[in-house]
Protein backbone atom coordinates (compact mmCIF):
# COMPACT_ATOMS: atom_id res chain seq x y z
CA UNK A 1 0.00 0.00 0.00
CA UNK A 2 2.84 2.48 0.90
CA UNK A 3 3.51 2.48 -2.97
CA UNK A 4 0.13 4.05 -3.76
CA UNK A 5 0.49 6.34 -0.29
CA UNK A 6 3.60 7.85 -0.65
CA UNK A 7 2.52 9.47 -4.39
CA UNK A 8 -1.09 10.30 -3.41
CA UNK A 9 -0.45 13.62 -4.85
CA UNK A 10 0.93 12.67 -8.42
CA UNK A 11 -1.71 9.80 -8.47
CA UNK A 12 -4.03 12.45 -7.48
CA UNK A 13 -3.37 15.29 -9.86
CA UNK A 14 -3.86 12.38 -12.73
CA UNK A 15 -7.33 11.71 -11.19
CA UNK A 16 -8.10 15.10 -11.20
CA UNK A 17 -7.23 15.96 -15.11
CA UNK A 18 -8.58 12.59 -15.78
CA UNK A 19 -11.98 14.02 -14.47
CA UNK A 20 -11.06 17.70 -15.83
CA UNK A 21 -10.53 15.70 -19.12
CA UNK A 22 -13.37 13.14 -19.33
CA UNK A 23 -16.21 16.66 -18.37
CA UNK A 24 -14.60 18.81 -20.87
CA UNK A 25 -15.00 16.49 -23.70
CA UNK A 26 -17.92 15.25 -22.68
CA UNK A 27 -19.59 18.36 -22.70
CA UNK A 28 -17.65 18.96 -26.43
CA UNK A 29 -19.10 15.68 -28.01
CA UNK A 30 -22.36 16.29 -26.46
CA UNK A 31 -22.88 19.03 -28.70
CA UNK A 32 -20.74 17.53 -31.47
CA UNK A 33 -23.10 14.74 -31.38
CA UNK A 34 -26.27 17.04 -31.57
CA UNK A 35 -24.75 18.97 -34.78
CA UNK A 36 -23.63 16.15 -36.26
CA UNK A 37 -26.64 13.74 -35.46
CA UNK A 38 -29.16 17.19 -36.51
CA UNK A 39 -27.20 17.27 -40.14
CA UNK A 40 -28.08 13.71 -40.64
CA UNK A 41 -31.77 14.61 -40.43
CA UNK A 42 -31.56 17.30 -41.91
CA UNK A 43 -33.50 18.23 -45.50
CA UNK A 44 -30.88 19.62 -47.37
CA UNK A 45 -28.88 16.52 -48.94
CA UNK A 46 -25.11 18.35 -48.86
CA UNK A 47 -25.60 18.87 -44.85
CA UNK A 48 -26.68 14.93 -44.48
CA UNK A 49 -23.05 13.96 -46.84
CA UNK A 50 -21.51 16.05 -44.26
CA UNK A 51 -22.99 14.29 -41.43
CA UNK A 52 -22.81 11.13 -42.73
CA UNK A 53 -18.91 11.49 -43.98
CA UNK A 54 -17.98 13.19 -39.78
CA UNK A 55 -19.65 10.05 -38.55
CA UNK A 56 -18.11 7.34 -40.83
CA UNK A 57 -14.16 8.64 -40.70
CA UNK A 58 -14.02 9.52 -37.05
CA UNK A 59 -15.99 6.05 -36.17
CA UNK A 60 -14.12 4.11 -38.47
CA UNK A 61 -10.27 4.87 -37.18
CA UNK A 62 -8.66 4.28 -34.12
CA UNK A 63 -8.81 6.60 -31.12
CA UNK A 64 -4.64 6.54 -30.89
CA UNK A 65 -3.90 7.23 -34.55
CA UNK A 66 -6.40 10.30 -34.16
CA UNK A 67 -4.46 11.09 -31.34
CA UNK A 68 -1.06 10.82 -32.86
CA UNK A 69 -1.94 12.60 -35.71
CA UNK A 70 -3.19 15.61 -34.53
CA UNK A 71 -1.14 15.95 -32.06
CA UNK A 72 2.29 15.06 -33.97
CA UNK A 73 1.36 16.00 -38.00
CA UNK A 74 -0.48 19.40 -37.32
CA UNK A 75 2.33 20.98 -36.05
CA UNK A 76 4.00 20.58 -39.46
CA UNK A 77 1.34 22.83 -40.70
CA UNK A 78 1.70 25.13 -38.17
CA UNK A 79 -1.21 24.26 -35.71
CA UNK A 80 -0.36 23.61 -32.81
CA UNK A 81 -2.57 23.21 -29.06
CA UNK A 82 -1.33 22.44 -25.84
CA UNK A 83 -1.99 18.79 -24.85
CA UNK A 84 -4.45 18.12 -23.13
CA UNK A 85 -6.27 20.72 -25.31
CA UNK A 86 -5.32 18.47 -28.23
CA UNK A 87 -6.57 15.81 -26.44
CA UNK A 88 -9.92 17.12 -25.44
CA UNK A 89 -10.50 18.20 -28.75
CA UNK A 90 -9.81 14.66 -30.17
CA UNK A 91 -11.44 12.83 -28.20
CA UNK A 92 -14.50 14.85 -28.03
CA UNK A 93 -14.30 14.87 -31.65
CA UNK A 94 -13.92 10.88 -31.81
CA UNK A 95 -17.15 10.10 -29.54
CA UNK A 96 -19.32 12.76 -30.73
CA UNK A 97 -19.37 10.48 -33.55
CA UNK A 98 -20.44 7.73 -31.73
CA UNK A 99 -22.91 10.12 -29.78
CA UNK A 100 -24.30 11.19 -33.11
CA UNK A 101 -25.56 8.12 -34.19
CA UNK A 102 -27.08 7.31 -30.46
CA UNK A 103 -29.19 10.94 -30.91
CA UNK A 104 -30.09 10.07 -34.15
CA UNK A 105 -31.53 6.53 -33.09
CA UNK A 106 -33.20 8.31 -30.59
CA UNK A 107 -34.80 10.77 -32.82
CA UNK A 108 -35.77 8.27 -34.61
CA UNK A 109 -37.65 7.55 -32.12
CA UNK A 110 -39.80 10.07 -32.33
CA UNK A 111 -42.95 9.59 -34.59
CA UNK A 112 -43.14 11.76 -37.75
CA UNK A 113 -46.79 13.59 -36.45
CA UNK A 114 -44.36 15.18 -33.59
CA UNK A 115 -42.32 17.07 -36.78
CA UNK A 116 -45.57 17.57 -38.55
CA UNK A 117 -47.39 18.57 -35.95
CA UNK A 118 -44.32 21.06 -34.97
CA UNK A 119 -44.21 22.27 -38.46
CA UNK A 120 -47.94 22.70 -38.08
CA UNK A 121 -48.32 25.58 -35.57
CA UNK A 122 -45.52 27.26 -37.17
CA UNK A 123 -42.14 26.37 -35.54
CA UNK A 124 -39.07 26.78 -37.57
CA UNK A 125 -36.59 23.43 -38.47
CA UNK A 126 -34.87 24.40 -35.74
CA UNK A 127 -37.04 25.23 -33.18
CA UNK A 128 -38.96 21.93 -33.94
CA UNK A 129 -35.81 20.26 -32.90
CA UNK A 130 -34.76 21.90 -29.83
CA UNK A 131 -38.36 22.29 -28.53
CA UNK A 132 -40.23 18.98 -29.79
CA UNK A 133 -37.91 16.39 -31.53
CA UNK A 134 -34.44 16.32 -29.48
CA UNK A 135 -36.23 16.48 -26.13
CA UNK A 136 -38.15 13.23 -26.40
CA UNK A 137 -35.24 11.56 -28.91
CA UNK A 138 -32.61 12.78 -26.01
CA UNK A 139 -34.75 11.07 -23.36
CA UNK A 140 -35.02 7.88 -25.57
CA UNK A 141 -31.37 7.47 -25.50
CA UNK A 142 -30.16 8.11 -22.31
CA UNK A 143 -28.53 4.80 -21.21
CA UNK A 144 -26.81 4.43 -24.82
CA UNK A 145 -25.73 8.24 -24.28
CA UNK A 146 -24.57 7.44 -20.50
CA UNK A 147 -22.15 3.98 -21.83
CA UNK A 148 -20.46 6.08 -24.57
CA UNK A 149 -19.87 8.60 -21.88
CA UNK A 150 -17.93 5.64 -19.88
CA UNK A 151 -16.31 4.67 -23.04
CA UNK A 152 -15.30 8.39 -23.11
CA UNK A 153 -14.11 8.00 -19.51
CA UNK A 154 -12.10 4.88 -20.37
CA UNK A 155 -10.77 6.10 -23.79
CA UNK A 156 -9.10 9.34 -22.10
CA UNK A 157 -6.39 6.92 -20.73
CA UNK A 158 -5.08 7.28 -24.48
CA UNK A 159 -4.02 11.17 -23.71
CA UNK A 160 -0.93 9.69 -21.85
CA UNK A 161 0.35 8.39 -25.30
CA UNK A 162 0.42 11.86 -26.50
CA UNK A 163 1.90 13.29 -23.21
CA UNK A 164 -1.32 14.14 -20.95
CA UNK A 165 -0.39 13.02 -17.48
CA UNK A 166 -3.76 11.80 -16.44
CA UNK A 167 -4.30 8.58 -14.15
CA UNK A 168 -3.04 6.15 -16.54
CA UNK A 169 0.01 7.92 -17.04
CA UNK A 170 0.45 9.13 -13.36
CA UNK A 171 -0.23 5.10 -12.28
CA UNK A 172 2.63 4.50 -14.96
CA UNK A 173 5.04 7.04 -13.80
CA UNK A 174 4.55 6.16 -9.84
CA UNK A 175 5.38 2.20 -11.48
CA UNK A 176 8.63 3.48 -12.90
CA UNK A 177 9.36 4.35 -9.24
CA UNK A 178 8.05 1.84 -7.01
CA UNK A 179 7.82 -1.38 -9.85
CA UNK A 180 4.77 -2.83 -8.06
CA UNK A 181 2.55 -3.22 -11.54
CA UNK A 182 -0.23 -5.25 -9.99
CA UNK A 183 -1.04 -2.98 -6.90
CA UNK A 184 -0.98 0.67 -8.61
CA UNK A 185 -2.75 -0.35 -11.76
CA UNK A 186 -5.19 -2.39 -9.94
CA UNK A 187 -5.39 1.36 -7.48
CA UNK A 188 -6.30 3.05 -10.81
CA UNK A 189 -8.48 0.70 -12.02
CA UNK A 190 -10.82 1.00 -9.38
CA UNK A 191 -10.41 4.85 -9.36
CA UNK A 192 -11.97 4.27 -13.32
CA UNK A 193 -14.39 2.04 -12.30
CA UNK A 194 -15.71 4.17 -9.08
CA UNK A 195 -16.26 7.24 -11.50
CA UNK A 196 -18.10 4.79 -14.38
CA UNK A 197 -20.06 3.83 -11.51
CA UNK A 198 -21.01 7.70 -10.82
CA UNK A 199 -21.82 8.11 -14.76
CA UNK A 200 -23.88 4.80 -14.36
CA UNK A 201 -26.26 6.15 -11.36
CA UNK A 202 -26.18 9.58 -13.12
CA UNK A 203 -27.49 8.40 -16.24
CA UNK A 204 -30.08 5.99 -14.28
CA UNK A 205 -31.02 9.17 -12.43
CA UNK A 206 -31.65 11.20 -15.11
CA UNK A 207 -33.34 8.48 -17.04
CA UNK A 208 -35.99 7.96 -14.11
CA UNK A 209 -36.49 11.96 -13.60
CA UNK A 210 -37.18 12.60 -17.50
CA UNK A 211 -39.45 9.64 -18.82
CA UNK A 212 -41.65 10.71 -20.61
CA UNK A 213 -45.32 9.75 -18.98
CA UNK A 214 -46.85 7.41 -21.41
CA UNK B 1 -73.40 36.33 -36.95
CA UNK B 2 -73.21 39.44 -34.74
CA UNK B 3 -69.70 40.85 -34.04
CA UNK B 4 -69.28 39.94 -30.25
CA UNK B 5 -66.66 42.05 -27.63
CA UNK B 6 -66.42 38.77 -25.68
CA UNK B 7 -63.48 36.71 -26.28
CA UNK B 8 -64.72 33.81 -28.54
CA UNK B 9 -63.45 29.95 -29.21
CA UNK B 10 -62.15 31.90 -32.98
CA UNK B 11 -60.57 34.68 -30.91
CA UNK B 12 -59.14 36.50 -34.14
CA UNK B 13 -57.23 39.44 -33.81
CA UNK B 14 -58.08 40.20 -37.93
CA UNK B 15 -61.47 40.94 -39.91
CA UNK B 16 -61.65 38.59 -42.65
CA UNK B 17 -62.37 40.18 -46.11
CA UNK B 18 -65.75 39.24 -47.46
CA UNK B 19 -64.93 39.96 -51.11
CA UNK B 20 -61.46 37.72 -51.19
CA UNK B 21 -61.42 33.98 -50.35
CA UNK B 22 -59.49 32.27 -47.71
CA UNK B 23 -57.68 29.54 -49.68
CA UNK B 24 -57.15 29.25 -53.22
CA UNK B 25 -56.19 26.08 -54.78
CA UNK B 26 -56.07 26.38 -58.69
CA UNK B 27 -54.67 23.21 -60.99
CA UNK B 28 -53.35 21.28 -58.11
CA UNK B 29 -51.00 17.96 -58.77
CA UNK B 30 -49.39 15.60 -56.51
CA UNK B 31 -47.28 12.50 -57.59
CA UNK B 32 -45.65 10.58 -55.29
CA UNK B 33 -43.84 8.22 -57.30
CA UNK B 34 -45.64 6.93 -60.09
CA UNK B 35 -48.88 7.25 -58.03
CA UNK B 36 -51.08 10.59 -59.11
CA UNK B 37 -52.93 10.28 -55.70
CA UNK B 38 -54.53 14.95 -56.83
CA UNK B 39 -55.15 15.54 -60.32
CA UNK B 40 -56.08 18.93 -61.26
CA UNK B 41 -57.42 20.22 -58.24
CA UNK B 42 -59.56 23.78 -58.23
CA UNK B 43 -61.04 24.86 -55.02
CA UNK B 44 -62.26 28.41 -53.16
CA UNK B 45 -62.59 28.54 -49.62
CA UNK B 46 -64.72 31.78 -48.64
CA UNK B 47 -63.89 33.57 -45.24
CA UNK B 48 -65.96 31.96 -42.82
CA UNK B 49 -66.71 29.01 -44.94
CA UNK B 50 -66.87 25.25 -43.74
CA UNK B 51 -66.31 23.00 -46.45
CA UNK B 52 -66.43 19.48 -45.58
CA UNK B 53 -64.55 16.66 -47.71
CA UNK B 54 -65.66 13.38 -48.16
CA UNK B 55 -64.52 10.32 -50.48
CA UNK B 56 -63.98 7.06 -50.48
CA UNK B 57 -60.30 6.02 -48.64
CA UNK B 58 -57.13 7.05 -51.05
CA UNK B 59 -59.11 9.66 -52.86
CA UNK B 60 -56.83 12.15 -52.50
CA UNK B 61 -58.46 13.79 -49.46
CA UNK B 62 -56.22 13.88 -46.86
CA UNK B 63 -53.42 14.94 -49.40
CA UNK B 64 -55.09 17.58 -50.29
CA UNK B 65 -55.73 18.76 -46.80
CA UNK B 66 -51.91 18.33 -45.81
CA UNK B 67 -50.42 20.46 -49.09
CA UNK B 68 -52.86 23.21 -47.83
CA UNK B 69 -50.09 23.84 -45.24
CA UNK B 70 -47.13 22.29 -47.19
CA UNK B 71 -47.20 19.35 -44.80
CA UNK B 72 -47.02 17.95 -48.61
CA UNK B 73 -45.14 19.38 -51.51
CA UNK B 74 -47.34 20.18 -54.03
CA UNK B 75 -46.02 18.39 -57.50
CA UNK B 76 -48.21 21.21 -59.52
CA UNK B 77 -50.68 23.86 -59.41
CA UNK B 78 -51.23 26.79 -57.34
CA UNK B 79 -52.10 27.34 -53.45
CA UNK B 80 -53.24 30.28 -51.87
CA UNK B 81 -54.12 31.46 -48.13
CA UNK B 82 -55.94 34.57 -47.76
CA UNK B 83 -54.32 36.05 -50.74
CA UNK B 84 -50.83 34.63 -50.11
CA UNK B 85 -48.93 32.31 -52.52
CA UNK B 86 -47.42 29.10 -50.56
CA UNK B 87 -44.10 30.21 -49.60
CA UNK B 88 -41.34 27.53 -49.80
CA UNK B 89 -39.64 25.91 -47.08
CA UNK B 90 -38.45 28.36 -44.91
CA UNK B 91 -39.15 31.23 -42.55
CA UNK B 92 -41.73 32.57 -44.65
CA UNK B 93 -43.42 29.13 -45.05
CA UNK B 94 -43.56 29.19 -41.35
CA UNK B 95 -45.21 32.33 -40.86
CA UNK B 96 -47.51 30.99 -43.18
CA UNK B 97 -48.48 28.00 -41.22
CA UNK B 98 -48.89 29.59 -37.74
CA UNK B 99 -51.99 30.75 -39.96
CA UNK B 100 -53.08 27.52 -40.72
CA UNK B 101 -53.76 25.51 -38.23
CA UNK B 102 -53.91 21.98 -38.74
CA UNK B 103 -55.67 18.93 -36.34
CA UNK B 104 -54.42 15.35 -37.01
CA UNK B 105 -56.10 12.50 -37.16
CA UNK B 106 -53.34 10.80 -34.38
CA UNK B 107 -53.59 14.63 -32.39
CA UNK B 108 -49.97 14.66 -32.16
CA UNK B 109 -49.70 16.29 -29.13
CA UNK B 110 -46.12 16.62 -27.82
CA UNK B 111 -45.65 13.63 -25.81
CA UNK B 112 -42.80 15.34 -23.33
CA UNK B 113 -44.84 18.36 -22.16
CA UNK B 114 -48.16 18.89 -20.35
CA UNK B 115 -51.53 20.04 -22.06
CA UNK B 116 -50.95 23.49 -21.07
CA UNK B 117 -47.27 23.54 -22.42
CA UNK B 118 -48.65 21.79 -25.74
CA UNK B 119 -50.79 24.71 -26.09
CA UNK B 120 -48.69 28.08 -25.34
CA UNK B 121 -45.33 26.01 -27.31
CA UNK B 122 -46.52 28.17 -30.16
CA UNK B 123 -47.92 31.23 -28.97
CA UNK B 124 -44.95 31.73 -27.05
CA UNK B 125 -41.77 30.87 -29.31
CA UNK B 126 -43.60 31.92 -32.80
CA UNK B 127 -46.31 34.41 -31.80
CA UNK B 128 -43.68 35.86 -29.11
CA UNK B 129 -46.69 36.50 -26.64
CA UNK B 130 -45.31 36.31 -23.38
CA UNK B 131 -45.72 33.30 -21.02
CA UNK B 132 -47.94 34.55 -18.68
CA UNK B 133 -50.63 36.01 -20.67
CA UNK B 134 -50.18 32.31 -22.99
CA UNK B 135 -50.72 30.71 -20.45
CA UNK B 136 -54.23 32.80 -19.52
CA UNK B 137 -54.98 32.37 -23.34
CA UNK B 138 -54.46 28.77 -22.88
CA UNK B 139 -56.35 27.87 -20.26
CA UNK B 140 -59.64 29.92 -21.88
CA UNK B 141 -59.10 27.68 -24.49
CA UNK B 142 -58.88 24.69 -22.48
CA UNK B 143 -62.02 25.77 -20.54
CA UNK B 144 -64.08 26.39 -23.70
CA UNK B 145 -63.19 22.71 -25.06
CA UNK B 146 -63.93 21.61 -21.48
CA UNK B 147 -60.84 20.08 -20.15
CA UNK B 148 -59.38 22.75 -18.12
CA UNK B 149 -58.91 20.36 -15.20
CA UNK B 150 -56.23 18.55 -17.59
CA UNK B 151 -53.93 21.36 -17.92
CA UNK B 152 -51.04 19.66 -15.51
CA UNK B 153 -51.78 16.56 -17.05
CA UNK B 154 -49.41 14.91 -19.92
CA UNK B 155 -51.37 13.44 -23.39
CA UNK B 156 -50.86 10.11 -22.34
CA UNK B 157 -52.76 10.53 -19.21
CA UNK B 158 -56.13 11.84 -21.16
CA UNK B 159 -58.52 9.94 -22.91
CA UNK B 160 -58.45 10.32 -27.11
CA UNK B 161 -61.24 12.30 -26.96
CA UNK B 162 -59.92 14.36 -24.68
CA UNK B 163 -56.74 14.76 -26.45
CA UNK B 164 -57.96 15.77 -29.55
CA UNK B 165 -59.82 18.72 -28.24
CA UNK B 166 -56.50 19.85 -26.58
CA UNK B 167 -55.09 19.39 -30.17
CA UNK B 168 -57.92 21.47 -31.29
CA UNK B 169 -57.07 24.17 -28.63
CA UNK B 170 -53.77 23.84 -29.27
CA UNK B 171 -54.60 24.72 -33.36
CA UNK B 172 -56.76 27.54 -31.95
CA UNK B 173 -54.01 29.25 -29.65
CA UNK B 174 -52.20 30.29 -32.61
CA UNK B 175 -55.75 32.11 -33.70
CA UNK B 176 -55.44 30.90 -37.14
CA UNK B 177 -57.05 32.25 -40.31
CA UNK B 178 -58.15 28.52 -41.25
CA UNK B 179 -58.57 25.47 -39.59
CA UNK B 180 -57.54 22.23 -41.51
CA UNK B 181 -59.28 18.81 -39.80
CA UNK B 182 -57.53 15.64 -41.32
CA UNK B 183 -60.21 12.86 -40.15
CA UNK B 184 -60.25 14.11 -36.74
CA UNK B 185 -61.97 11.55 -35.16
CA UNK B 186 -61.35 8.43 -36.84
CA UNK B 187 -58.84 7.52 -34.15
CA UNK B 188 -61.68 8.37 -31.66
CA UNK B 189 -63.80 5.31 -30.05
CA UNK B 190 -66.92 5.46 -30.60
CA UNK B 191 -68.23 7.59 -27.72
CA UNK B 192 -65.74 10.21 -27.97
CA UNK B 193 -66.35 11.14 -31.28
CA UNK B 194 -69.07 13.66 -29.77
CA UNK B 195 -67.48 15.55 -27.30
CA UNK B 196 -64.67 16.58 -30.54
CA UNK B 197 -67.47 17.35 -33.42
CA UNK B 198 -69.20 19.29 -30.58
CA UNK B 199 -66.25 21.48 -30.30
CA UNK B 200 -65.98 21.53 -33.93
CA UNK B 201 -69.66 22.65 -34.90
CA UNK B 202 -69.40 25.54 -32.09
CA UNK B 203 -65.89 26.34 -33.75
CA UNK B 204 -67.76 26.36 -37.12
CA UNK B 205 -70.75 28.37 -35.59
CA UNK B 206 -68.48 31.13 -34.61
CA UNK B 207 -67.63 31.86 -38.11
CA UNK B 208 -64.22 30.09 -37.88
CA UNK B 209 -63.00 28.95 -41.97
CA UNK B 210 -62.88 25.38 -41.70
CA UNK B 211 -62.23 22.52 -44.35
CA UNK B 212 -62.87 19.28 -42.69
CA UNK B 213 -61.91 15.73 -43.65
CA UNK B 214 -63.87 13.23 -42.22
CA UNK B 215 -66.40 10.41 -42.39
CA UNK B 216 -68.69 12.18 -40.45
CA UNK B 217 -71.81 12.48 -42.57
CA UNK B 218 -73.68 13.84 -39.13
CA UNK B 219 -71.19 16.65 -38.78
CA UNK B 220 -71.46 17.57 -42.83
CA UNK B 221 -75.08 17.94 -42.41
CA UNK B 222 -75.09 19.79 -39.41
CA UNK B 223 -72.08 22.36 -40.03
CA UNK B 224 -71.36 22.30 -43.58
CA UNK B 225 -72.19 25.67 -46.19
CA UNK B 226 -70.11 22.50 -48.70
CA UNK B 227 -69.46 19.30 -49.34
CA UNK B 228 -66.86 18.31 -51.60
CA UNK B 229 -66.84 14.76 -52.84
CA UNK B 230 -63.44 13.87 -54.49
CA UNK B 231 -63.09 10.14 -55.84
CA UNK B 232 -59.86 8.99 -57.35
CA UNK B 233 -57.83 11.85 -56.90
CA UNK B 234 -60.42 14.90 -58.08
CA UNK B 235 -62.72 16.76 -56.68
CA UNK B 236 -66.50 15.12 -58.58
CA UNK B 237 -68.85 16.64 -56.64
CA UNK B 238 -69.17 20.32 -55.03
CA UNK B 239 -73.35 20.94 -53.26
CA UNK B 240 -74.78 22.16 -50.43
CA UNK B 241 -75.66 19.14 -47.59
CA UNK B 242 -78.57 19.17 -48.19
CA UNK B 243 -78.73 18.68 -51.61
CA UNK B 244 -75.56 16.48 -51.45
CA UNK B 245 -76.89 13.83 -49.21
CA UNK B 246 -80.52 13.91 -50.54
CA UNK B 247 -79.51 14.27 -54.74
CA UNK B 248 -76.40 13.17 -55.66
CA UNK B 249 -75.31 14.35 -59.01
CA UNK B 250 -72.79 12.20 -59.86
CA UNK B 251 -73.01 7.94 -59.96
CA UNK B 252 -69.55 7.88 -58.06
CA UNK B 253 -71.33 10.09 -55.22
CA UNK B 254 -74.66 7.91 -54.92
CA UNK B 255 -72.86 4.72 -54.90
CA UNK B 256 -70.14 6.01 -52.36
CA UNK B 257 -73.10 7.12 -50.07
CA UNK B 258 -74.98 4.44 -50.42
CA UNK B 259 -72.29 2.07 -49.30
CA UNK B 260 -71.62 4.08 -45.94
CA UNK B 261 -75.06 5.19 -45.23
CA UNK B 262 -76.09 1.34 -45.25
CA UNK B 263 -76.13 0.75 -41.61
Amino acid sequence: MDALTAHLSVLGHGLVTTVQLTVVTTIGAMLLGIVVATLRISPVPLLRTIGTLYVEVLQNLPLLALLVLFVFALPQIGIQFPLFTSAAIVIAAYQGAYLAEAIRAGINTVGKGQAEAARAIGLTFSQSLRYVILPQGLRAVIQPIGNICIALLMNTSLAAAVGVVELTQAANNVNLVEAQPILIFTGAGLAYMLLALIIGQFTGLLERRLAIVR
Amino acid sequence: MAPTTAPDLVGRAWSPQPDRPMVTVHGLHKRFGPLHVLKDVDLTVAAGEVVVVVGPSGSGKSTLCRCLNRLEVASAGRIEIDGEPLPAEGRQLARLRADVGMVFQSFNLFGHRTILDNITLGPVKVRRIGRAEARKQAMALLDRVGIADKADRYPAQLSGGQQQRAAIARALAMRPKVLLFDEPTSALDPEMVNEVLDVMVSLAAEGMTMIVVTHEMGFARRAADRVVFMDDGRIVETAPPDEFFAAPRTERARDFLSKILQH
